[in-house]
């Protein structure tokens, strides 16, 4: 490190978080309402831009989680804390239940432990019903179904608003936030860390390493060993038609495996209908490409479970990537002599679990002595409202221009987007922030459009001048 | 504030390309009081708007245009014979009675109209539901996304781009990319021989285009931007094509998001609404024309059937269309993909469509039957190419069928 290490910022925050996904949002935010000065290092343009960009967006309530983990810990205590804030945060939510449904006589003969285990878990509003009773509330569901454990508090939210508001208030309420800023490099000084990244330093007391896939990769670099290593678990989604969410109204969740919680068909408060994630492992962290067959595969499996959606077009395709771990539960561990709190292996349950893990978090950093006294009245911002059933934008008086016809979304929307306080720095971040493109023609109709209202905001820029920069 | 609500509409028509235009002139030509399009886009003149090059409008104005040009005179003549156009004005749901929710720049309205005509035209199908592998990098995107790009926002994505598909549209991508100083690198068609027809498949090597047929595009690479895609030859061989972007040519389907999402049967063959002869929706009081009742025709041919069909409105209102009482469905098995309309009312009246329209999905030679019940009622020596249609006189099933369904096959 050269003398004239330039810096990003000039206090030695409390806490720097490492990882803007939803876990690091959360994060933010409680620590920030706590009394904690906090930065949060974010290396892509936008945030949720790892793990977090792809999920199946459901609010679960632990009822399968292992008994006595972690997981459930944070599962339901994030739950919890959801619904408290709901109201103050604006936050989207759709009690819209979930079945495990049976559809052989093997997984007939399981679904008795699986109410036994929610039971167990202590959500115990759980109840078995037989085919007619399933068929009675989801008459579209084929009829090879043989029964269902029915679980009444799992819910549907919105997987970005949510997130964006968390940090929102965080932001708000004096937390830091550096965009496109990897870690390239730290030490720690007995008292307090100096992170570098390629736009400058950081001075932090405590790190809170949330970086998700790469959190083993940075344990490793920073403190010279990681606890666990991640397997990039890959899960595929297809997406179908609008048209097709009237169909389902509950959650569709198979009998587990071992290894995942298999496929899952459900609605989305968007109005879309999806089916996935598909569980495959692979090395690369960064690599969610989808391909052709397995997405056959899934529309196939979902055609099955519903055989109305034969008719339906396909809208949308994607993959996620999950930070899975050699373990089963979350690797939350602190390391109190280096002032660090490793927050990893989140691997599927890491949109219920993040207010319930930030919670978690502060309480091991409060017994490594650390003491605030928290924001007495934090201000409270209003999450965007981008469900279907919502107070959309287009909905109120004088919404000017609609730009993205499929999903509604206007122009002053998408210029809020780019502007403040976490603007849109990639047609994805735009996407997560405002639903363009995310429509039925994917953008066909709306590219070109945004394309001019984006540019000079975007790192990457949709498109440039004709007779500017290479020629060919 | 549009002035919509002022007073009772006669005909509302949904979207303002060349087919509602073509409606909506003829409809006033008609002497019908009050005709609305409604056009979500800044302009209305739909997709030839943003296709810069010929040929347009020898059918509508005896003379070759480019699609801005069109666009313009068809805008210009519905004016002039007293159509109202209301563009930034999307339609969000269609009820029943021909009440429309509408979203303004002012607000959400509701209207209604006597007759609706839906006019959505079509787009290329995406990426997504194409299930194209690979990575989701910037630079995929359709012809018509980057021809609206070019040509009315005078910017492009990308230098180097490869070209899926090698429909009409590929060609028009072709002209596009020249036009912006982007060299497309490939065109890649995944069957045996270019699928528009002679001479356009010579323009690729004309231009200096590489033509790659009977190869399939397996996969795009990249990170942020593509970097290159995996191709596959029919031998099985695969190659990689460095380009910084994708260009998805063509596979038109119906922009038929209104009719799905609300009260009308949408058939699943075409991806339009279920029509009958005069293009009537399962709801009498709505109905459909241009490329939304099946992908994909040329601009002309869409105004030519927006023209009939507002003839057939007309009548519709002056109480002269028979009512939909005794109905044949018609259905198709493959080869055949798709019969339009897909219903014929068994009585005759003013404006209806002179042929049925059929579309085979391959290459296909053999004799087309149409079956009612047991009696094959029509039997035709046929040689059909997937880009060419086929038409069967109207006449020739309501001579015929009695009712129930017919069912077109072909024998091989």
């Amino acid at each position: 490190m050269s003398k004239t290490q330039k810096f990003l910022h000039e206090e030695t925050f409390d806490v720097a978080i490492i990882g803007a996904g939803i876990v690091g949002c959360a994060m933010a935010r409680r620590f920030t309402l706590e009394g904690a000065r906090v930065a949060l290092i974010e290396k892509a343009p936008d945030i949720l831009d790892g793990a977090s960009k792809a999920n199946s967006a459901i609010l679960h309530t632990g009822f399968d989680a292992p008994s006595g983990s972690l997981e459930l810990q944070c599962v339901q205590d994030g739950h919890a804390e959801y619904l408290n804030i709901r109201e103050s945060l604006g936050l989207m939510l759709d009690p819209c239940g979930a079945y495990v449904v049976a559809w052989t006589p093997e997984e007939m003969g399981n679904l008795e432990a699986i109410h036994a285990k929610a039971h167990e878990n202590g959500v115990t509003d759980t109840k078995i019903i037989p085919a007619t009773a399933l068929h009675q509330s989801e008459p579209n569901l084929a009829d090879h179904a043989l029964g269902a454990v029915h679980v009444p508090g799992e819910s549907l939210i919105d997987p970005w608003s949510a997130p964006y508001v968390y940090l929102r208030q965080a932001i708000e309420n004096g937390a830091e936030t550096f965009l496109s800023s990897e870690v390239t490099g730290g030490a720690f000084d007995g008292t307090s860390w100096q992170i570098t990244t390629p736009s400058g330093a950081l001075k932090a007391r405590t790190i809170l390493n949330c970086a998700g896939l790469y959190g083993d990769l940075l344990d490793q670099a920073l403190l010279g060993t990681a606890k666990f290593n991640i397997t990039p678990r890959k899960g595929q989604f297809v997406v179908f038609d609008k048209a097709a969410s009237g169909l389902l109204d509950a959650v569709i969740l198979p009998v587990p495996t071992e290894r995942t919680k298999g496929i899952v068909l459900f609605r989305t408060v968007f109005g879309n209908l999806a089916v996935g994630p598909t569980a495959e492992d692979q090395q690369s962290r960064s690599d969610a490409s989808t391909d052709k067959a397995t997405l056959e595969g899934l529309i196939k499996a979902a055609h099955k479970m519903l055989p109305a959606l034969r008719t339906m077009p396909i809208t949308a395709t994607y993959a996620g990537l999950r930070p899975a771990t050699e373990f089963k539960d979350y690797q939350i561990s602190p390391t109190p002599d280096k002032n660090w709190i490793t927050v990893g292996g989140i691997r599927s349950t890491g949109l219920s679990g993040a207010l319930g893990i930030a919670r978690h978090v502060f309480g091991l950093y409060q017994k490594m002595g650390h003491e605030h006294s928290a924001i007495k009245s934090p201000t409270t911002p209003k999450a965007t409202v981008l469900a279907q059933t919502g107070p959309r934008d287009w909905t109120q008086d004088t919404p000017g221009e609609i730009v993205c016809h499929c999903e509604l979304v206007t122009r002053r929307e998408i210029e809020a987007a780019l502007t403040a306080p976490l603007p849109a720095r990639s047609l994805a971040g735009l996407k997560r922030q405002t639903r363009a493109t995310m429509g039925r023609c994917q953008g066909f109709f709306c590219t070109a459009r945004l394309a001019e209202l984006t540019e000079g905001h975007f790192v990457l820029p949709m498109a440039q001048e004709i007779g500017t920069g290479d020629q060919p | 504030m549009t002035d919509l609500a002022r007073s009772r509409i006669d005909v509302a028509i949904i979207g303002g390309g060349p087919a509602g235009l073509a409606a909506a002139t003829r409809l006033k030509q008609a002497g019908i009081r009050r005709v609305v399009v409604l056009e979500r886009e800044p302009e209305a003149g739909g997709i030839p708007r943003h296709c810069g090059h010929p040929p347009f409008g020898l059918r509508e104005f005896k003379r070759i245009l480019k699609g801005p040009a069109y666009a313009a005179r068809l805008v210009r003549r519905a004016q002039h014979h007293g159509v109202e156009i209301h563009t930034g004005v999307t339609v969000v749901e269609a009820r029943p009675h021909g009440v429309l929710l509408i979203a303004t720049q002012d607000g959400v309205q509701e209207i209604s109209a006597a007759r609706v005509i839906y006019a959505t035209g079509v787009r290329e199908t995406p990426r997504s539901a194409r299930l194209i592998s690979g990575v989701r990098a910037r630079g995929v995107i359709n012809t018509g996304a980057l021809q609206s790009m070019i040509y009315l926002k005078n910017r492009r994505p990308y230098q180097r781009p490869v070209i899926i598909g090698s429909e009409l549209v590929a060609f028009s991508a072709i002209m596009t990319c020249r036009h912006a100083g982007m060299k497309p690198v490939a065109m890649i068609e995944e069957r045996a021989r270019v699928t528009a027809r002679w001479p356009s498949a010579l323009f690729p090597r004309m231009t200096g285009v590489k033509l790659l047929t009977g190869t399939k595009l397996t996969e795009i690479h990249g990170q942020n931007s593509v970097t290159h895609v995996s191709v596959q030859n029919a031998i099985g061989t695969p190659e990689d094509i460095a380009c910084d972007g994708v260009i998805l040519c063509g596979q038109f389907t119906p922009e038929s998001t209104l009719a799905r999402s609300g009260h009308l049967a949408v058939d699943p063959a075409t991806g339009g609404p279920v029509v009958d002869q005069w293009g009537r929706c399962s709801d009498p009081v709505y109905f459909a024309t241009g490329n939304l009742l099946r992908p994909v025709e040329t601009a002309g041919w869409s105004w030519n059937e927006g023209r009939q069909t507002g003839a057939c409105v007309a009548a519709d209102l002056a109480g002269n269309l028979p009512d939909p009482e005794t109905v044949v469905s018609l259905t198709v098995t493959a080869p055949l993909k798709y019969v339009m309309p897909q219903r014929i009312t068994l009585a005759n009246g003013e404006g209806s469509m002179k042929n049925l329209q059929l579309r085979v999905s391959r290459p296909v030679r053999g004799t087309l039957l149409a079956r009612s019940g047991e009696a094959i009622i029509m039997r035709r020596k046929v040689n059909l190419l997937p880009e060419r249609r086929l038409l069967i006189p109207v006449a020739d099933i309501l001579a015929q069928a009695t009712g129930g369904t017919v069912e077109f096959e072909i024998t091989e």
